[in-house]
């Protein structure tokens, strides 16, 4: 290719990125503009201006609703692996056709929008008491995050060598020994994809938090900013800076890890 | 672990790959008991996910408001309404815009990405970066960030209109454009999902191909059409089901820019069910409605998928 022809390319690959950030761009102008600045959003405000965060975040119960989001995404995402790599475990390894009907059934509510049993759901919700309770959303979360679990680990599985599973039997291991001691520290990687694929999802999930998570001292942080948009739909400025301190976790997060992120979505949906 | 070990001595060397039945099947018998660690994530299937479906099928029958204890069995008649229902009508006309109008954007255009970034130029990483960084962020999150944009008052959209036109548009408002509106933000945070996908698949093509192809004088476009297009059809089959699905379950922009709104006019199956349930305690309805999506998702992603996969065949 000639040295003009890429540095042309380079200038358009910019002006791609400059479109695609222009979102987050208007997001902080929002967030740092005084109330009664009716500039255009467009416009950076020439002055610090700090109170649409601090009102946003006592406003909306910031603290509280980070606090339901670190612990109802760090107990759903173990429980996830846990459930799903040692389900993995003998449908991968034991392909007989019952569990090949199993694996079928597992991998086929990949396609099913947990919303369209969201009326059942919700009343089967209220009947067992898990409203508004951590537990009863983490359940949820397991469950409908186990088809991609299942079908990433019992693919990965497929992957490893069965003469590594027989060199240790021989060895006189035995087969849960066998999961536990030398299959699940193999898994490391496709551990690692699970985590931020189901991490990110429950984190950021908004479509079961709203309806089983509304009580304002269990719900999550996008439950509080929906009701918090609700409310001061006029006050913009508190929305955008609500809207950015509950994004930043995740932003960080990719900035560090974002070739974790970005290999590992890849990797588990190309090798499916 | 030194209490499971007595069932190991009798089947030693388990050949999964061996044909079934028979003697294989006597083999395996041992390892039955390893079947017992995918019980608990049968059992949260069968609780959360088969229990609640049949109850839904029931409750579809219903006429049920969604709290109270008595209600009466109406046989088919929320399907009958559901077929008659004007606003229904809508509300799949928005569902297959926001699945097949998103779906095919985010093909297009993260593919064209994709063929771009595969230039090796030195803003690679950046670019790769930026667009798939919207991804990763809420996607109600991201419904109120456009909001900011497409907002009758002081909208960063309405700002530069008003340079052309007195009045500012009531864009979110307009009940033919905003579902375009709500397909364009639901492309712009996911696109960067096929962009990646495309980017994998192009790095497992053979540089060779490509030189042999141009040593018999193919062009630029042949190119693409012979060698790139035909050997990228895992990453369109699994990008077209994933974006295809993403769309037509599309909820959390939609609550976030219109609130279904003006009327039903935006609402797409999930929103309006939500609506239903909680808006007008119609529970039997948005059951229903609720049954009609999972058929017709389950449809176009299985159909989605054979066609595609015809194609990696023939590929």
């Amino acid at each position: 290719m000639g040295r003009n022809r890429k540095a042309w390319a380079t200038i358009a690959s910019l002006a791609i990125c400059l479109v695609h950030i222009l979102p987050f761009y208007i997001l902080l102008t929002t967030s740092f503009k005084a109330s009664d600045d009716l500039s255009s959003k467009w416009v950076f405000p020439g002055y610090l201006y700090l109170d649409n965060f601090s009102n946003a975040w006592q406003e909306a119960n910031m603290l509280t609703a980070f606090r339901s989001n670190v612990v109802v995404t760090a107990i759903s995402v173990a429980l996830i692996i846990v459930v799903g790599s040692v389900a993995a475990y003998p449908l991968a390894r034991y392909q007989t056709r019952w569990n090949k009907f199993i694996y079928a059934l597992f991998v086929s509510a990949l396609i099913v929008p947990p919303l369209t049993i969201l009326v059942p759901l919700y009343k089967f919700m209220v009947d067992i008491g898990g409203m508004n309770h951590y537990w009863g959303i983490i359940l949820l979360f397991v469950t409908f995050n186990l088809p991609m679990t299942i079908f990433l680990y019992t693919g990965f599985i497929g992957t490893i060598p069965r003469e590594l599973d027989e060199a240790a039997m021989i060895d006189g291991a035995g087969r849960f020994e066998l999961f536990f001691r030398i299959l699940l520290p193999l898994l490391k990687p496709i551990t690692a994809t699970v985590v931020i694929l189901t991490g990110v999802a429950v984190w950021n999930d908004y479509q079961f938090s709203v309806f089983f998570l509304q009580h304002p001292h269990t719900r999550t942080i996008t439950v509080a900013l929906a009701s918090f948009f609700g409310q001061y739909n006029s006050n913009i400025g508190w929305v955008a800076a609500g809207s950015l301190m509950g994004a930043l976790p995740m932003i960080v997060l990719y900035l560090f890890l974002q070739r974790y992120f970005i290999s590992g979505l890849a990797s588990g949906a190309i090798k499916g | 672990m030194a209490n499971v070990r007595p069932f190991t001595t009798n089947d030693v060397r388990p050949d999964p790959a061996a044909p079934l039945g028979g003697p294989a099947g006597k083999r395996m018998r041992g390892s039955a008991w390893l079947n017992l660690l995918y019980v608990p994530a049968l059992i949260l299937f069968g609780v959360f996910i088969f229990y609640p479906f049949i109850k839904g099928v029931q409750i579809s029958f219903t006429n049920w408001d969604g709290y109270n204890q008595d209600f009466k069995w109406i046989g088919g008649f929320n399907y009958k309404r559901m077929f008659s229902d004007p606003d229904m009508g809508r509300v799949i006309r928005n569902t297959v815009i926001y699945g097949v109008g998103s779906a095919f954007l985010q093909n297009v255009i993260g593919l064209a990405y994709a063929l771009f970034l595969n230039m090796n130029l030195r803003t690679r990483g950046l670019v790769r970066t930026v667009i798939y960084l919207p991804v990763i962020i809420s996607s109600l999150i991201m419904g109120y960030i456009w909001y900011f944009f497409f907002q009758y008052d002081g909208g960063a959209i309405n700002d530069i209109l008003l340079l052309f036109q007195d009045e500012p548009s009531n864009l979110l408002g307009d009940k033919d454009f905003n579902s375009w509106i709500i397909t364009f933000v639901n492309t712009y945070q996911y696109l960067g999902i096929a962009m990646v996908l495309f980017l994998a698949g192009l790095q497992t093509i053979p540089k060779d191909y490509y030189e042999a192809a141009t040593i018999d004088g193919a062009t630029a476009f042949d190119r693409f059409r012979h060698v790139t297009w035909p050997l990228i059809a895992p990453s369109l089959t699994i990008s077209m089901v994933l974006n295809l699905i993403g769309g037509l379950k599309l909820f959390d922009v939609i609550v976030a820019m219109t609130n279904s709104g003006p009327g039903y006019a935006s609402a797409s199956m999930s929103s309006i069910m939500y609506l239903l349930y909680f808006g007008r305690e119609d529970a039997g309805y948005a059951a229903t409605i609720g049954i009609l999506m999972f058929v017709m998702i389950s449809i176009v992603s299985l159909v989605a998928l054979f066609l595609l996969r015809r194609r990696e065949v023939h590929a």
